[in-house]
């Protein structure tokens, strides 16, 4: 210990200097103390800054670089094609289904596992014996890895496999289908298995969120003889509100990325066919595997862009609203 | 929903209502459980069947149970191997979200310095950053470091893309620490390094687990960032060798259900235990 720690003031404080010290040495030892800090402050930031600038700011700024070139990934890139893999990627019809088989994952996520979330929630809400062994269960599809999953709905969906066997032992064989190989289906297939794994997730959030709604207001309001019904639609979903625009923004950012899913349960052949293809296996495929890596780097910045427009847009309004006071003025 | 009507409590004193309609109640929530689980019951049984069994009836019960495809599943692939790669990578990558997230949460919650503020956006920015789109650049950088089929692949860029959630639920935790408890340290000849260390960080232990494990999920469920950087066999981890199973032994129905089980195995066990810091985590960071 240097005798600078001896007068050190707490950081930051404004307190008073130590009595019985010249102002001269008081100066200095201010100083000293200063330099100390800085020290302290560059030391244990500086590891954590690099490898965030290395590994989540650089690759960025080098996708968009080379996203400029025609380049299959040996050597230097020379071939400068100014936008050109842009403009192309937007005329190619397989892109163009990736980003609406993106847009029906964002909304359909959105749109069907919102409300039953929110039911779910508000089910396993309610105060009965056994409540954390079925919150318990409602979680495990979340936990397990997405490839994990993938695999197992892929043994039950294919041909002739076990959800075709159940269908026709019940007398629903006409409903059978190529559930991951017909091209106008696949898709509506993998939005039933991101929802079956990912409702899991929306609905420990909305636990968190009916947590904090006071008790004191749903009593108030079924003194005023407002039935289960009303008090959930009009004091709790209310209260809900922050959670949910929370939700929907990861559940939105999630959406757009999505890959682990589509890549394993997916036959390449269909999703070559641009039926089952997102954003994120279209840019592995052409850019990884088959090694245009100017384009796939391309590719990666539309993906970056969209993600980074909406997620700001949705902050935006997700501020603004909140700043607003949904929280406290409503309760009144 | 008429079912519901009925529902409403009879408004008591004091007493808050404790088992509505409850058979309602547990109807529903059997109903639930059983489509979130019904599945990976379905997978961890068809384990115990033949191959056979499974075309003959799909749908069917073990008869007789086999144990075989277990054994041979643990016995002749890769699996231990894959866990083993699977549990370095998540560890690595937990120990270094940890270490650097407290250093710097704990440099932007306690002291106070120009430019604290833009620090604590530049990381926030982070949040916006998806891992997913800069894959491919990603691996190019990686290629370049030479770190290609090695741990740190992995372990770094996960570490990097965990870094900025992981202060911001750290941040305020520290902040809340009183500053009498920091000005007692002083007191005590103890410097800021020295209050990080005996007292910050036995207090944010909670914290600290919460962060952790977000952190250690999140690595060991990863598969597109080990797909393109651990081309190397030895080094998959489980995500890797459940796929490459699947596709490679596309007849044996049976091995590829018991691959698939046991895959499942260790998250399921790993939740089942740290259930309240998970939730909680994803919770906190949520209100956070």
């Amino acid at each position: 210990m240097t005798s600078a720690s001896q007068t050190r003031m707490p950081a930051g404080g404004v307190t008073a200097p130590p009595a019985g010290l010249r102002p001269g040495a008081r100066a200095a030892s201010r100083r000293a103390e200063t330099r100390r800090k800085w020290y302290e402050i560059i030391g244990l930031t500086t590891p954590a800054v690099l490898i965030y600038v290395l590994f989540v700011l650089v690759p960025m700024g080098f996708a968009f670089y080379y996203s400029l070139f025609r380049w299959r990934g040996v050597g230097p890139p020379t071939e400068y094609v100014g936008f050109r893999n842009y403009a192309l990627a937007f005329q190619d019809p397989i892109f163009l289904d990736a980003l609406r088989n993106n847009a029906i994952i964002v909304f359909g996520s959105l749109l069907i596992q919102g409300p039953v979330a929110l039911g779910i929630a508000l089910l396993l809400n309610r105060r009965f014996r056994g409540r954390s062994a079925f919150r318990l269960l409602v979680f495990v599809p979340y936990v397990l890895a997405e490839v994990t999953v993938g695999i197992m709905w892929k043994l039950i969906l294919t041909d002739g496999g076990t959800l075709d066997a159940l269908l026709r032992s019940v007398g629903l064989g006409g409903f059978v289908q190529a559930w991951l190989a017909d091209l106008d289906v696949v898709i509506w297939t993998l939005l039933f298995v991101l929802t079956w794994k990912y409702v899991g997730f929306a609905i420990i959030l909305l636990l968190a969120g009916l947590s904090n709604v006071p008790p004191e207001l749903n009593e108030a309001a079924e003194i005023d003889g407002a039935s289960w019904w009303q008090i959930q639609r009009h004091v709790t979903l209310p209260l809900l509100g922050p959670t949910i625009r929370i939700w929907m923004f990861l559940s939105m950012i999630g959406s757009l990325q999505v890959f682990d899913m589509v890549w394993v349960t997916s036959v390449p052949a269909v999703r070559s066919l641009g039926a089952s293809a997102t954003m994120a296996t279209y840019m592995v495929d052409n850019g990884f595997f088959a090694r245009l890596w100017g384009y796939g780097n391309a590719v990666a910045v539309i993906l970056f862009v969209i993600s980074f427009v909406a997620a700001l847009l949705f902050q935006r309004f997700l501020l603004r609203r909140d700043i607003e006071g949904a929280i406290t003025r409503k309760v009144k | 929903m008429t079912v519901a009507v009925n529902s409403v409590p009879a408004p008591s004193a004091g007493r808050r209502p404790v088992q509505w309609n409850t058979p309602l109640t547990y109807a529903l929530a059997l109903a639930v459980a059983a489509v979130s689980i019904a599945p990976v019951v379905y997978v961890v049984i068809g384990g115990f069947r033949t191959t056979p069994q499974i075309v003959d009836d799909p749908a069917g019960l073990p008869d007789p149970w086999v144990w075989e495809n277990y054994y041979r599943v643990l016995t002749q692939s890769g699996f231990w191997r894959q866990a083993f790669n699977s549990a370095v990578v998540a560890l690595g990558t937990t120990l270094g979200v940890v270490v650097l997230g407290m250093a710097a949460a704990f440099v932007l919650a306690r002291y106070t310095f120009r430019g604290r503020e833009a620090l604590y956006t530049f990381f926030t920015l982070g949040l916006l950053f998806p891992a997913g789109a800069a894959i491919l650049p990603l691996y190019l950088l990686l290629r370049d470091l030479n770190l290609i089929n090695s741990y740190y692949a992995v372990i770094l860029p996960q570490v990097a893309f965990s870094l900025p959630l992981t202060i911001v639920i750290l941040r305020p935790f520290l902040s809340a620490i009183p500053r009498e408890l920091e000005d007692a340290a002083a007191i005590d000849g103890a410097g800021r390094l020295g209050f990080l260390w005996r007292i910050v960080l036995p207090l944010s232990r909670p914290a600290v687990v919460t962060v952790g494990i977000l952190a250690f999920v999140a690595s060991w469920n990863a598969f597109l960032l080990p797909l393109l950087v651990l081309g190397d066999v030895n080094l998959h981890t489980l995500p890797l060798g459940v796929q490459n199973f699947s596709s490679q032994y596309t007849t044996d129905t049976a091995g590829v259900l018991a691959f698939t089980s046991l895959a499942m195995l260790p998250a399921l066990l790993f939740f089942t235990l740290a259930e309240k810091q998970i939730v909680g985590g994803l919770q906190g960071a949520v209100k956070g």
